[in-house]
């Protein structure tokens, strides 16, 4: 089973496509290269959610689709969830 | 996919149509109540109610008239009754029309009433609806089909499964000939370099951007938050997108990877030819296919992840889902489900051929999960008050 998907090697963020339980080893898929991944989850992330897969700190940026998707405001740890609560837009803040 | 036939009405333009209706057009918002007793009077026949129509001017106007006449114009319609308030914008509305060459028919409500009104719209109504119901279906080629593409209720899987399938339909369709158009302007926001490196040239491009930063300063002179509860919605949040940057780059994978789209389209302005095309839209669902199916466009695609239910009165919304979560508690609503392409059980190929043995199926007369519900929405972009 995968149980989560990266757009592009740059991807610093996967997202779950299961509902994944706290402290699981995951299966991912890296997509442009099909090829394999693994990340550990310390929080639950369900299906469609982005988890960290390294440390990020706050004036990061999240990359997904190996573009810029936003600035971390809130450290997030490898494994943990990220989402409104620690990543905000660039654009129209 | 080029030899890929489907069963469609010809209309008297040679313009390709899935679709036979026959519509009871309001002028404006107070030729609503005729418009809908014609409708039940006249079995088979398609009122389609909205809020406007009255004091508009300037761009906003034109924008007004060319949805009007383009709803009427659309190969999905194959004769129409417009009902006015006044004989002036009625009629321009139906010279609008008859340039197509279909059966189309004016009524004005003013020094008449509605009773009147109703009694003589009908007796045209049903006229018009014993004609088109003779009409027969007639085979056409795939790349006869002007197509829409837009996505709703968004979530990270739309960008990993259903919006990528809809981009290899785009591919495969524009590379046969086929015209497509996708929009929704805000939506690009954090994307739009990868729509600008995708101009047919540098004119397209500066034409694009011109757009795109215009629909950004509106942003930017109304907005008192960061719009997010508007753009991205709550639902797309629940679905775990987080920023527009996101939900944009998801998006855009509706454009496909190898197409180059060849101009740039005013709101409910119509294709001049082949290929794939940008409309300034806004990403509202309604507003937006409202707008593609005044432009022409006979089928629109659809790619939901949290699950949109919007339809069209008179443009088939095929809707396409890659959430399992989505097509199991919503399946009424999808169409089509590529949630197999989550765990690599499905490619994106795959995906795109079943999509377009939907087109062709839905084409050649299955109703839509949003037609078998009754999903009508017409909603028209307004840009300002009226006067």
């Amino acid at each position: 089973m995968i149980h989560f998907l990266i757009h592009e090697a740059a991807d610093n963020v996967g997202v779950a496509v299961v509902d994944i339980a706290a402290d699981t080893d995951c299966t991912g898929r890296n997509l442009a290269e099909n090829a394999p991944l693994t990340a550990h989850s310390e929080e639950a992330i369900p299906l469609g959610h982005k988890l960290a897969l390294k440390d990020l700190a706050v004036g990061d940026f999240a990359v997904k689709y190996g573009c810029v998707i936003g600035t971390i405001v809130e450290p997030v740890k490898a494994g943990h969830h990220v989402h409104i609560h620690n990543l905000k837009t660039k654009r129209w803040a | 996919m080029s030899n890929r036939k489907i069963l469609g009405y010809r209309r008297e333009n040679g313009r390709v149509a899935v679709r036979n209706h026959v519509v009871i057009l309001p002028v404006d918002d107070i030729s609503n109540a005729a418009c809908e007793a014609v409708a039940n009077n006249i079995k088979g026949t398609l009122a389609i109610p909205h809020a406007y129509g009255r004091l508009q001017f300037g761009e906003d106007l034109e924008l007004f008239f060319r949805t009007m006449i383009g709803t009427g114009s659309n190969p999905n319609v194959a004769a129409i009754v417009v009902i006015g308030i006044e004989d002036g914008w009625t009629q321009k509305i139906v010279d609008g029309i008859a340039k197509t060459g279909k059966p189309v028919a004016g009524f004005s409500i003013e020094g008449r009433g509605d009773i009147g009104t109703i009694a003589a719209a009908s007796q045209k109504a049903k006229e018009f609806v014993q004609w088109a119901s003779e009409l027969q279906r007639t085979e056409c080629d795939f790349s006869e089909l002007y197509i829409s593409v837009k996505c709703g209720e968004s979530d990270t899987t739309t960008g990993l499964s259903s919006c990528p399938t809809v981009g290899n339909v785009v591919d495969k369709h524009c590379a046969a000939g086929g015209i497509a158009s996708f929009g929704e302007t805000t939506e690009l926001t954090g994307a739009e370099h990868i729509v600008a490196a995708k101009a047919i040239n540098e004119t397209v491009r500066k034409e694009f951007m011109a757009a795109f930063d215009d629909y950004q300063n509106l942003v930017f002179s109304q907005k008192k938050d960061d719009l997010s509860e508007s753009q991205p919605t709550k639902g797309n949040i629940a679905g775990g997108l987080t920023t527009i940057e996101e939900k944009a780059l998801g998006n855009v994978e509706k454009l496909g990877k190898h197409t180059q789209f060849v101009g740039c389209l005013k709101p409910a302005e119509a294709p001049t030819g082949a290929g794939l095309w940008y409309m300034d839209t806004s990403a509202a669902a309604a507003e937006a296919v409202v707008l593609w199916a005044a432009s022409g466009a006979v089928v629109h695609l659809f790619p939901t992840g949290q699950g949109n239910v919007i339809g069209n009165p008179i443009e088939p919304v095929i809707k396409l889902s890659g959430n399992p979560k989505t097509v199991k508690l919503m399946a009424e609503h999808i169409d089509l489900d590529v949630s197999p392409i989550l765990q690599g059980e499905m490619t994106l190929d795959q995906a795109g051929d079943a999509l377009i043995d939907m087109i062709v199926r839905t084409a050649n007369g299955r109703l839509t999960a949003a037609e078998a519900l009754g999903h009508r929405e017409f909603a028209m972009t307004k840009l300002y008050r009226s006067a």
